[in-house]
């Protein structure tokens, strides 16, 4: 297991550890970058329409304890901000976020450029109780020329509920990686992603789910479109460990190259060790249906309106997926204004 | 009217249209029968600019304007609609979101203004139920899971939202069923009037029957080899194409 650390540079990964094979970070990052200083910003970000609190990490800073504990059903979401606004440097964050049992939680997490050129490297622990639910949406917008990197590590209880949802633009390099232990029993997952990537842009999307008590669930759907010369990345696995009888495991990927360049490295993995499961997963990697595209201009589309309607109708599954309906609706219309 | 002259299009590099020519008078309906691998399919696609259907020469003219010089999305705004033998699956995207973004489309080409949600909703009932169309159907993504028969049903209901002056009806009979076809015929029958035209591309007859032609052609080997009343028809329908086949080759 390699975690970043920026001050480190030893434990920058390259291209050679497994996990890293198509996000060579070694490569555009071979030395500590300058620290990043001490910043505010105004309240705001993309949620700040659907209200609840703001916990804001400007340059890796928060004001107080980075952890954020809900104990019972928490109603409103808590909108949780990591803002770069140094050109040329770097910053690192580790929060705590707990969930207690029988407690729910709705995480609205924003990662925003707002400079070139900066590392950013975020760290989320997040624990949900026994039957005690998390939804996290994560919405990162990172500058085109920015090192962005976040890990998520996820404990569930017993009954417990994680739905996530990752959407990403992409960077020089941009990585959101999930990490979901499902010890308890029971525990149900939804670990959904999204990117939409134009001109050099990368992103990749990382997720390990794995199932050790019984009758746990896991429905994976990512889907992505890349342009001009941009790529995408989609590493899922799921492993049914030993005794995880019961498990329900559904992985599906699905992506649309609109580019003679782009490029989309998939690996799906479902690693089974118990007997009694049920597992499928599905990928594909294609481009749009000229035929379709041909019978909308026949109607009338002009064609890149037609391009712009398929390709918001094959990504918008995702977004309809998100339980939350503010947050439904604020990363439908963010998504749509993209197309 | 529609003037097609001398036109010859390829696909691939394979010439499939050799020479066509055709006129279609404002008001009237012409079928275009012909045996499979005639070119008839080619014709439709070639008029509305499908990609791949390349004019290596002629002419194609509606009202006066050179279709060949515009793409599909402006051809259709000038009026030109193909109902499609094989209608697409468009999956995401509800046929009543399809539908309007079509027709706002080509009104902002045309520089009309565009129809509001409540004023198309209304023109939407009137239309599907003049179809015996069930309304909750155009909320599903268009033609996704569709039989046959409801897919040409849709394209009969864009056809009457849409409103285009030149309709071109590929096979529109195929995978109908008697009920279906009538209806459909119906609702076509419905949209004829003195500043249409309409353009029937069909195998047989039986189409002709419920749609009734100004004037029938005989499409082979990528020309048309005969015209003449709607009593060709039922010529063909009774010898076959085996006579024009000669002459075609």
């Amino acid at each position: 297991m390699t975690l970043v650390d920026l001050r480190d540079p030893s434990s920058f990964p390259t291209r050679r550890v497994e996990a890293w094979k198509y996000t060579d970070l070694r490569r555009w990052l071979r030395e500590t970058p300058p620290t990043s200083g001490e910043a505010s910003v105004e309240p705001g970000g993309p949620f700040a329409a659907l209200g609840g609190e703001e916990r804001a990490f400007v340059n890796g800073r928060c004001e107080g304890v980075p952890r954020i504990v809900a104990e019972g059903v928490v109603d409103a979401p808590m909108r949780l901000r990591f803002v770069s606004t140094e050109a040329g440097a770097g910053h690192q964050a580790t929060v705590q976020v707990e969930v207690a049992a029988d407690g729910a939680l709705t995480l609205l997490e924003s990662h925003e450029g707002r400079a070139a050129d900066y590392v950013s490297n975020i760290a989320l622990n997040i624990s949900v109780g026994d039957g005690a639910r998390l939804t996290r949406i994560v919405l990162a917008d990172d500058a085109e020329d920015a090192i962005a990197l976040s890990r998520a590590d996820v404990r569930l209880g017993a009954g417990a509920t994680y739905n996530q949802t990752l959407i990403a633009t992409g960077a020089k390099l941009q990585r959101l990686e999930t990490r979901v232990a499902h010890p308890g029993q029971g525990a149900s997952v939804r670990m959904d992603g999204l990117y939409l990537l134009a001109d050099a842009r990368h992103a990749d999307l990382t997720s390990v789910v794995s199932h050790q008590g019984r009758d746990g669930v896991t429905s994976q759907l990512a889907k992505g479109v890349v342009r001009d010369t941009a790529r995408g990345v989609f590493q899922g696995k799921i492993v049914v460990e030993r005794g995880a009888d019961g498990t329900d495991a559904r992985m599906g990927h699905h992506a649309l190259i609109l580019s003679e360049r782009g490029e989309v490295d998939a690996k799906p993995e479902l690693v089974i060790y118990a007997d009694e499961v049920s597992c499928a997963h599905g990928n594909t990697v294609g481009a749009l249906d000229e035929r379709a595209l041909f019978y909308m201009q026949q109607r009338g589309i002009p064609a890149d309106e037609a391009r712009a309607l398929l390709t918001q109708a094959f990504l918008i599954e995702v977004v309809d997926r998100i339980d939350h309906e503010g947050a439904r609706e604020a990363v439908r219309e963010w998504l749509t204004a993209r197309l | 009217m529609l003037s097609i002259s001398n036109l010859h299009v390829t696909v691939g590099d394979k010439p499939i249209l050799k020479g066509l020519t055709l006129d279609v008078p404002a008001g009237e309906v012409h079928a275009v029968m012909g045996p499979n691998g005639a070119g008839k399919s080619t014709l439709g696609y070639a008029l509305t600019g499908r990609p791949g259907y390349e004019a290596t020469q002629g002419a194609a003219f509606w009202r006066g304007e050179d279709l060949l010089a515009l793409d599909p999305a402006e051809r259709a705004a000038r009026g030109v609609f193909l109902s499609f033998q094989y209608p697409m699956e468009i999956p995401g995207v509800p046929a009543l979101t399809f539908i309007r973004t079509a027709l706002n489309a080509q009104k902002r080409a045309r520089g009309e203004e565009e129809v509001s949600a409540p004023a198309f909703l209304k023109q939407v009932r009137a239309a599907a139920t003049a179809l015996k169309m069930d309304f909750d159907m155009l909320k599903r993504p268009l033609n996704v899971g569709f039989s046959g028969g409801e897919k040409k049903r849709m394209e009969i209901l864009q056809m009457a939202l849409l409103e285009p002056s030149l309709l071109i009806l590929d096979e529109t009979d195929s995978g109908l069923d008697i009920d279906a076809l009538r209806i459909v015929s119906e609702g076509v029958n419905a949209l004829r009037s003195t500043e249409r035209s309409m353009l029937v591309i069909t195998h047989y007859q039986r189409l002709l029957d419920y749609i009734k032609p100004d004037r029938v052609h005989v499409l082979a080997g990528g020309r048309i080899v005969a015209s003449g009343g709607p009593e060709l028809a039922l010529e063909l329908e009774a010898e076959g194409y085996d006579k024009f086949l000669p002459a075609a080759a």
